[in-house]
């Protein structure tokens, strides 16, 4: 497309030079802009400033009315709009005083009702906040507008249903929005939406001149859609005052208008996760203009991105208990990632890079948005310390590998929720949460038959006999489910994925991405420490099965001591590796909806605890119902040759056969780190640059006391912002439910 | 005793001795296996070992490999590693297989300015060993440090001196009868070594556990740092408040604890004990 109207030549009024020109004003191109634009900043973080008045007094208004929405689980709901983008009325929190303006609904926490995705998703969370459900809308979402969530069901296969029922593969986005999709909403600050939909019109005529197959068809539905929602976006804004259809002229501007394009997607979207993009750079393009014009003050800068901070912390979905258990503590993954080094080798640190972070300080520590570090070793170094300032203050940020992004996505890829990369605007991927590979193991030993209720869920094989379990019979049989288990998950996930598309489609996201886009089927596995030692204690150790009076094994007893994963062992992690090799390789035989190419992740969220409450004993000594460990993590207190040891562990597995990302959480006492301030600053640098630079790719740090979880389990009046990174995002651990609290209390805190 | 593995891929059932021979753990070179183990810890290819572990902001700078080495002649009270005593308790290992890990973790200790720190236990009881461990480390460039009592100082030759680059040296009480009270053994040991070590100019960095009611005098901690503060090489001192997290490894191996029921010093006491330290002149941890 072509772009020929803009801030394009000389200089403006106010005296601000000229963005520098390049390829970007022929067509979409961010990248571009950033690269010819964007100033490195290669200091430390002595130049930062303090929160103004107007700043604090915001987030003190807003302060007080949490622990309200605590206490109640939701502040206030508006149950009786369906939100769009245009659904509701202007809202503020104290419109005098709000630099960067717009909420979801017309006040703040007040929830919105989303039912495309499901009406029973909506129902359940009125019904459990003390809602009236509206009698009309549920005739509507039930009789005359069929739902996501309807259609899926009228489609799966009845393995799919007995595999999630059996919580052999649970948490899919079937009765709610998948998210993972990162609009490019720099485009509306660059551009404006006017040539935004220039740019869809062009590419409909395009479509137009292709033959009428399904898949044209479908794209030009989408792009109907796509031009219909940048057309509300620009009413929306409208509402506040603001013209978005021209391109942002100001620092303030270009803030306003992309948190306004951010926020049309999260009027209409309750997407599992709807993350922010990488923006820090090139909002700092517009401020460090204004900077050297003398336009701005630093005071100005920091307070521009606190006050989108703020608005970004306030991003609020209803959702029902069940989903809470899955996704605790009410995450919303609005994730910025930040930092990272370009292709030609300059950091992509600016100087709003730290005002990202510095917000962490000026509005206290917070779970969201989730602050991203793209770490790489060649990072400046004051950038560095900052960093790890930041994560041993707050435990509120997280790291992964810039080398693994950069080599496979280049310089403008964003993470998505926790821990999967994208590459932004050209780039989605189709959630699929993630299968229970320890109950998989269960099955192969008892004949595809479920080791609590006892039911057949997998297709009957031979249940093991054996007095002692022998590798290598347990290992193939096991082979053999997880084929059963991938075909039946790749079938799930593209039933999934062709009825979200068609009745929730996210218009407003895709509208800002290119018109061919990659699509990744990003498949996920929970429990690998456990069964990596399950097969470690089977292979090293003599492990009995225990019968119960129907022949179904229901336990095990072992004898002799086997390598656990977590150690930097070899005997081990290589099991780990192969079973994590050998899945990716199964689901790759099946094909996938819309030639998405398949990916895997090993992450949780915080499903650990529930996927461990629904799972029997294991081979390695894991009792019925005790917790998996979260991501890739070794199981809690098996990890005992020190953090890094562990960290390696996890660095083995390979990122090419889990390109949506391996999660590492972990937890240092911080006298562990050394003695003062500066010392524990040099030494967790130390340690991210040694496990990134052995292929680690994401870990998040907590540094904290197990006495201050503990006090604050007693005392949550007193730690309302006391933050805790689980698994590839951070909570309010106050806001975690008793049962994940313990869960978190009861990991490994390293002590060096 | 069964060897350690350390999940290397050149980690074999068999122990490889001096020189190329081996010994199976087989019943019939059982007999045998004593004589040739004690053989291999003397001249060094082989350490009785409790544990390894990758630590950070202990043991030295950066992040470090901490190897534990079994067998201690010092009985401490607060001793909270009591496993380590013993070495016959520990697992064989050869030096080959502990050089392949610390090569594993070079470019850890290149990131963090790191290296290897051999602990134990007292690790003099097998400075062969050590000496050999730690002439590899420096052939690859690794930095290393010695945590030790010093007991045993007169054991470490200088060529084990010579490839050292940090002692983590513990000085546990000032006074003679203190000092025996609280480890069963002679200060004078440790004196001596700490005099060498000053004559030799390796940086140093000096511990001392504060228990409450046993190590915590006045004049016992002024006669620490009067000692301390005679060494120039002593780069900082650290001052470590006593702990209980030990006892239950007393419990497990049916030993009584001396010091069952005793407290963490508290923080006046730790305020006026580094402050002992600081008024000579002493960096303090």
């Amino acid at each position: 497309m072509t772009i020929t109207e803009g801030v394009r030549s000389g200089t403006d009024d106010a005296g601000r030079t000229d963005f520098a020109s390049g390829p970007w004003q022929d067509s979409i191109d961010l990248r571009d802009f950033i690269q010819r634009n964007y100033t490195p900043y290669l200091g430390d973080s002595s130049f930062l400033v303090g929160a103004t008045a107007r700043t604090t007094g915001i987030w003190a208004k807003l302060s007080e009315m949490f622990p309200e929405e605590r206490r109640k689980g939701v502040y206030d709901v508006d149950a009786t709009t369906p939100s769009s983008i245009t659904a509701h009325a202007p809202g503020y929190i104290d419109q005098a005083n709000e630099v960067i303006v717009g909420l979801q609904t017309d006040a703040p926490l007040k929830r919105a009702i989303m039912p495309f995705g499901g009406w029973r998703m909506v129902a359940t969370s009125l019904e459990t906040y003390g809602y009236p459900v509206s009698p009309e809308l549920e005739k509507v979402f039930t009789d005359y507008r069929k739902t996501h969530n309807t259609a899926v069901f009228d489609v799966y296969p009845p393995g799919v249903r007995r595999a999630r029922n059996s919580h052999l593969i649970t948490g899919l986005p079937d009765a709610y929005g998948r998210g993972r999709i990162i609009g490019d909403y720099r485009r509306v600050a660059l551009y404006g939406v006017d040539a935004l939909i220039t740019g869809k019109k062009n590419d409909r005529a395009e479509l137009d001149m292709e033959p009428s197959t399904e898949d044209i068809i479908r794209a030009r539905e989408e792009n109907s859609e796509q031009i219909r929602a940048l057309k509300e976006l620009i009413q929306m804004a409208a509402s506040y005052g603001s013209d978005i259809s021209k391109p942002a002229t100001t620092a303030r501007e270009a803030v306003q208008w992309l948190y306004f394009a951010y926020l049309g997607a999260v009027k209409e979207q309750n997407g599992a996760a709807m993350s922010f993009g990488r923006n820090a750079a090139f909002l700092d393009t517009y401020i460090e203009r204004e900077l050297v014009a003398g336009t701005l003050t630093e005071e100005g800068a920091q307070e521009l991105i606190d006050d989108l901070v703020i608005k970004l912390r306030i991003v609020r979905f209803l959702r029902t208990p069940e989903y809470d258990e899955i996704f605790a503590g009410d995450p919303t993954w609005v994730t910025e990632s930040l930092a990272g080094i370009g292709e030609d080798g300059r950091p992509l640190v600016t100087k709003t890079t730290f005002r990202f972070l510095q917000t962490l300080y000026n509005i206290g520590a917070a779970p969201e948005p989730n602050l991203t570090v793209l770490w790489s070793d060649a990072l400046p170094e004051g950038f560095k310390r900052f960093c790890a300032q930041v994560s041993i203050d707050t435990s509120a940020i997280q790291f992964e590998s810039d080398e693994i992004i950069r080599a496979e996505m280049g310089d403008d890829a964003a993470i998505a929720c926790c821990v999967s990369p994208m590459r932004v605007g050209k780039q989605m991927q189709f959630f699929g949460a993630r299968v229970n590979a320890v109950k998989a193991l269960l099955y192969s030993i008892n004949g595809g038959k479920d080791e609590v209720s006892g039911k057949q869920v997998a297709p009957a094989t031979t249940p093991n006999a054996d007095e002692v379990l022998s590798y290598d019979t347990v290992f193939p049989a096991y082979l053999e489910t997880l084929e059963w288990l991938a075909e039946t998950y790749v079938t799930a996930l593209n039933c999934i994925h062709y009825m979200h598309d068609k009745y929730a489609y996210e218009r407003l996201e895709m509208a800002l991405h290119d018109k061919e886009i990659i699509r990744t089927m990003a498949c996920g596995i929970a429990g690998l420490s456990v069964v990596a030692d399950s097969l470690s204690a089977i292979k090293y150790a003599t492990v009995r099965p225990v019968r119960d009076e129907t022949g179904l094994v229901v336990d095990y007893t072992i004898e002799g001591e086997f390598p656990q994963f977590g150690n930097d062992d070899d005997r081990v992690d290589t099991i780990a590796v192969d079973v994590m090799e050998r899945f990716m390789k199964m689901i790759r035989k099946h094909p996938t909806y819309r030639d998405a190419i398949h990916t895997q992740s090993i992450l949780t969220i915080t499903s650990n605890v529930v996927y461990g409450k629904a799972t029997g004993n294991t081979p390695d000594g894991r009792r019925k119902g005790e917790s998996f460990a979260p991501g890739a993590n070794p199981m809690n207190g098996r990890d005992t040759h020190g953090m890094l040891a562990s960290a390696l562990s996890v660095a083995k597995l390979p990122y090419s056969e889990a390109q949506d990302g391996i999660s590492l959480t972990n937890t240092v006492v911080p006298s562990g780190l050394g003695h003062t301030k500066e010392e524990q600053i040099t030494s967790l640098v130390g340690l991210i640059d040694a496990f990134t630079s052995a292929t680690g790719y994401h870990i998040n740090v907590n540094v904290l006391n197990r006495d201050t979880l503990e006090d604050a389990m007693a005392h949550p009046e007193n730690y309302p912002q006391l933050t805790i990174r689980v698994s590839g995002y951070a909570v309010n651990f106050v806001r975690l439910t008793r049962e994940q609290q313990m869960d978190v209390i009861s990991r490994t805190f390293h002590s060096h | 005793m069964p060897a350690v593995n350390l999940g290397l891929p050149s980690a074999g059932a068999a122990i490889a001795l001096v020189d190329g021979s081996s010994v199976s753990s087989e019943q019939a070179e059982l007999a045998e296996l004593h004589h040739l183990e004690m053989e291999a810890i003397h001249n060094g290819s082989v350490a009785s070992v409790h544990s390894w572990e990758l630590v950070t902001a202990v043991d030295g700078p950066g992040t470090r490999m901490t190897l534990f080495l079994s067998g201690c002649l010092l009985r401490c009270q607060y001793c909270h590693n009591p496993d380590t005593w013993k070495m016959k308790d520990g697992l064989l290992t050869t030096l080959d297989d502990l050089v392949a890990r610390v090569k594993r973790y070079k470019g850890v200790f290149d990131s963090t300015g790191g290296g290897l720190t051999i602990s134990g236990g007292e690790p003099l009881m097998q400075p062969a060993f050590v000496t050999r461990l730690f002439e590899e480390c420096h052939k690859l460039g690794v930095h290393t440090t010695l945590d030790t009592s010093g007991f045993l100082g007169k054991s470490a030759s200088d060529t084990l001196l010579d490839n050292l680059d940090l002692v983590l040296l513990d000085v546990k009480s000032g006074i003679p009868e203190t000092y025996k009270e609280v480890t069963g053994r002679d200060l004078a040991p440790t004196i001596a070594f700490g005099d060498r070590l000053s004559e030799r100019n390796i940086p140093v960095w000096a511990r001392f556990v504060l228990v409450p009611g046993l190590t915590d005098a006045v004049d016992n901690v002024d006669a620490v740092a009067e000692i301390v503060s005679r060494w120039p090489n002593v780069q900082r001192v650290e001052v470590l408040p006593f702990h209980q997290m030990g006892e239950d490894k007393w419990d497990r191996l049916n030993i009584p604890y001396p010091l069952h029921g005793s407290h963490p010093p508290d923080e006046a006491l730790l305020v006026r004990v580094r402050a002992q330290f600081e008024a000579r002149g002493l960096t303090v941890f």
